[in-house]
């Protein structure tokens, strides 16, 4: 094989394990940006995610809908399980120290867990074929539609996403819950509405993250959540925390860099790379990639 | 409203206590006398939750339906054998708590532990106070030589790796092979490293030997690297789990040539959606077991029996924890005596006919016994040739 081919091969690889990351990556980020939480539940809800999507798979092929539908029926539940969680363990201790909160949300990951343990065993389970398995693509380079199908979704869910917070009204107020949560509270926004629905959104990008996860690694299991919620928490903090084009950014270099390390230095040091440009990107700018220098107020 | 309710919390703390208290102490008296008259202590460890659960919880079963299966048949020695399964969460220093827990309870012999890094920790310290054990399923290859009473029921990792590597050279007739294992387990790369060099000592050229990290699910890069220099045949050494994932993915960038594993391949069925079961095609894996070798009798009615008991298909676990009980229990009717030393001898002398093969131990205590070689085709397991091991 010519090796160009096998470099774009690589690429594609990393693009396609990258716009997952990013993905996931935006619901930390969000959450982050508004009540400064870094939520670290929210690689337990990719894992719920699945489990509702593995559900609701059979439902959809009796019902004679496409396959696909599964991911919005699991956007929406997810959305409201994160709603809910929200109301119940974050939202008495938003005036609490940040820590207490911080607790509070591996607290939240460690239930979801084991109560997905206790509901579906800690087996793994086979997720069905969601997208067909054919191969894409000429002149030797072949990709499958899984790959192809979560660059293309995970790009326009960023597009959207930006969109809805840069022109409309919902998204402006958000902004303004994230610059200043009693300042906009003033000016009439009704910052607890506001803030389920960042965590709304948050859960269904992390649900859509889940089917196309588990398109490419077809397997369930109550503890698939945290290594990759784990892995796009960096992303969301080298691309610049509280950002949302940081987050894309982050996980899609991510994802490269993993993929290339793995192709041409060394299987075993692909972690090792990672977590190094992480700490040498915090070390010249803290504040990440694309984060801004801003002076802590006195 | 506080107060009642902080009064109330704390006099259920003390009951608690309490209660935990007096169940702690009462094995401890009521072992020894027991050891002496009615009945024949044994211990068991295995993880019955935790990450590895899956093997201890199957391990476990199989242990226990022997043992009722011997207590009906009268026991050993006219007594009744008891058998107190502790979890230790696939953690050796929980493994060693929980062993020192059964010594306490007066344990005469050990049937344990399940995985081989808390296998060989215990291995340590039963070799201390002279306890015979028998590990159904470490495969590890320095948990036997720990001591003279530590004996296993299953082959060992390196011995795997022979097998796989005499298999690919003898009758696939490969050339060229590449082996992608996990880097942060002693099974895999035990196996890994083994089938290497004896794939090079058989001729074969080992085209790639590539690693990953115990929580990757991609392997997309590796395979595509692997699938580009196009071995006869890949060498998978790691459990199901990630066995389904890395056998879906070598397919999806192109590779279309044999698969081969180790024991840890067994279960690679039940986690492959029915769209995905032709991955497998063109695999071959080392095993304890063959479950629809319908000419062993004792197989088919322990997988029956096994069913009916627990309503799930046995595994090769279940199957290993089941022989390793019979040969304890046979050993310790065969000493005649609960004393350490009668029974490590008279496990040497063992001769027993299990489910997983005939068994006769060498000097360190490993199985001499025959391997099967499964193939997969179309989502159905079939015996491709037995060797011995």
């Amino acid at each position: 094989m010519d090796s160009i081919v096998v470099l774009v091969k690589h690429l594609f690889n990393g693009l396609q394990v990258g716009s997952i990351y990013a993905l996931v990556a935006l619901g930390y980020t969000m959450v982050y940006g508004i009540i400064k939480l870094i939520n670290f539940a929210h690689g337990d809800f990719i894992m719920v995610g699945a489990y509702i999507s593995m559900m609701a798979i059979p439902v959809m092929i009796s019902a004679g809908l496409p396959v696909w539908v599964c991911m919005i029926v699991a956007a929406l539940l997810c959305a409201v399980m994160g709603v809910v969680t929200e109301r119940v363990a974050y939202k008495p201790l938003r005036n609490s120290p940040r820590l207490t909160a911080l607790i509070t949300a591996i607290a939240v990951s460690l239930l979801l867990q084991n109560l997905f343990m206790v509901m579906f065993g800690s087996a793994s389970k086979p997720y069905p074929a969601v997208f067909s398995t054919e191969q894409m693509g000429g002149s030797g380079i072949q990709l499958s539609m899984s790959t192809l199908v979560t660059i293309v979704l995970s790009v326009a869910c960023m597009i959207c996403l930006q969109m809805f917070v840069k022109k409309t009204r919902m998204g402006k107020a958000m902004r303004a819950v994230s610059e200043d949560m009693a300042a906009a509270q003033l000016m009439g926004i009704n910052v607890n509405t506001t803030i389920s629905l960042t965590f709304a959104i948050g859960c269904a990008l992390a649900a859509i993250a889940a089917v196309m996860y588990c398109a490419a690694y077809p397997l369930v299991n109550p503890y698939m959540g945290s290594l990759l919620g784990l892995k796009a928490f960096v992303a969301a903090v080298l691309g610049g925390i509280g950002i949302i084009p940081g987050a894309m950014l982050g996980g899609f270099v991510i994802g490269i860099v993993e993929s290339f390390t793995k192709a041409y230095i060394s299987s075993q040091l692909a972690d090792a790379v990672v977590y190094g440009i992480l700490i040498v990107v915090l070390l010249v700018k803290p504040t990440g990639v694309l984060g801004k220098n801003v002076g802590e107020k006195v | 409203m506080k107060k009642i309710l902080a009064m109330l919390l704390a006099s259920m703390m003390c009951l608690s206590t309490a209660a935990c208290g007096s169940k702690s102490e009462a094995p401890a008296e009521a072992a020894p006398e027991a050891a002496e008259s009615e009945t024949i202590v044994l211990g068991g460890l295995a993880p019955l939750t935790g990450a590895v659960s899956v093997y201890g919880i199957a391990t476990a079963n199989g242990v226990k339906l022997a043992i009722d299966e011997i207590n009906a048949a009268g026991g050993v020695m006219g007594k009744q054998v008891v058998i107190n399964i502790l979890d230790e969460k696939g953690d050796p220093t929980e493994a060693v708590n929980a062993y020192n827990k059964l010594v306490d309870e007066g344990m005469v012999a050990l049937i344990g532990d399940v995985t081989s890094k808390p296998c060989a920790a215990v291995a340590e310290v039963a070799v201390e106070d002279n306890i015979p054990m028998i590990t159904p399923t470490g495969t590890m290859a320095d948990i036997t030589p720990i001591g003279d009473n530590v004996f296993r029921a299953c082959f060992t990792d390196p011995g795997q790796g022979t097998i796989m590597a005499t298999f690919a050279a003898e009758k696939l007739e490969a050339k060229s092979v590449a082996v992608l294992y996990n880097t942060s387990d002693d099974y895999s790369q035990g196996i890994a490293e083994t089938f290497k060099k004896d794939a090079e000592e058989k001729g074969m050229t080992v085209v790639a030997y590539e690693g990953y990290g115990a929580s990757d699910t991609d392997f997309k890069t590796q395979l595509t690297n692997i699938a580009d220099s196009n071995p006869d045949a890949i060498m998978i050494p790691d459990y199901y789990e990630k066995v389904a994932l890395i056998a879906a993915q070598a397919r999806e960038v192109g590779y279309t040539g044999a698969l081969l594993g180790g024991d840890g391949w067994d279960g690679v069925l039940t986690v492959l959606d029915e769209s995905k079961l032709d991955v497998v095609n063109g695999s071959y894996y080392a095993c304890h077991i063959f479950k629809e070798d319908v000419e062993n009798e004792r197989l088919q009615k322990f997988l029956a029996d096994y069913k009916e008991k627990y309503g799930e298909e046995a595994n090769s676990f279940a199957a290993l924890g089941y022989d390793a009980a019979y040969i304890m229990c046979n050993a310790i009717g065969a000493a005649g005596s609960t004393d350490a030393d009668a029974i490590v001898a008279a496990l040497n002398e063992t001769n027993y006919s299990g489910i997983t093969g005939d068994i006769t131990f060498d000097e360190i205590g490993n199985p001499i016994k025959s391997t099967s070689i499964i193939t997969l085709v179309d989502g159905k397991e079939a015996l491709e040739t037995k060797v011995m091991a």
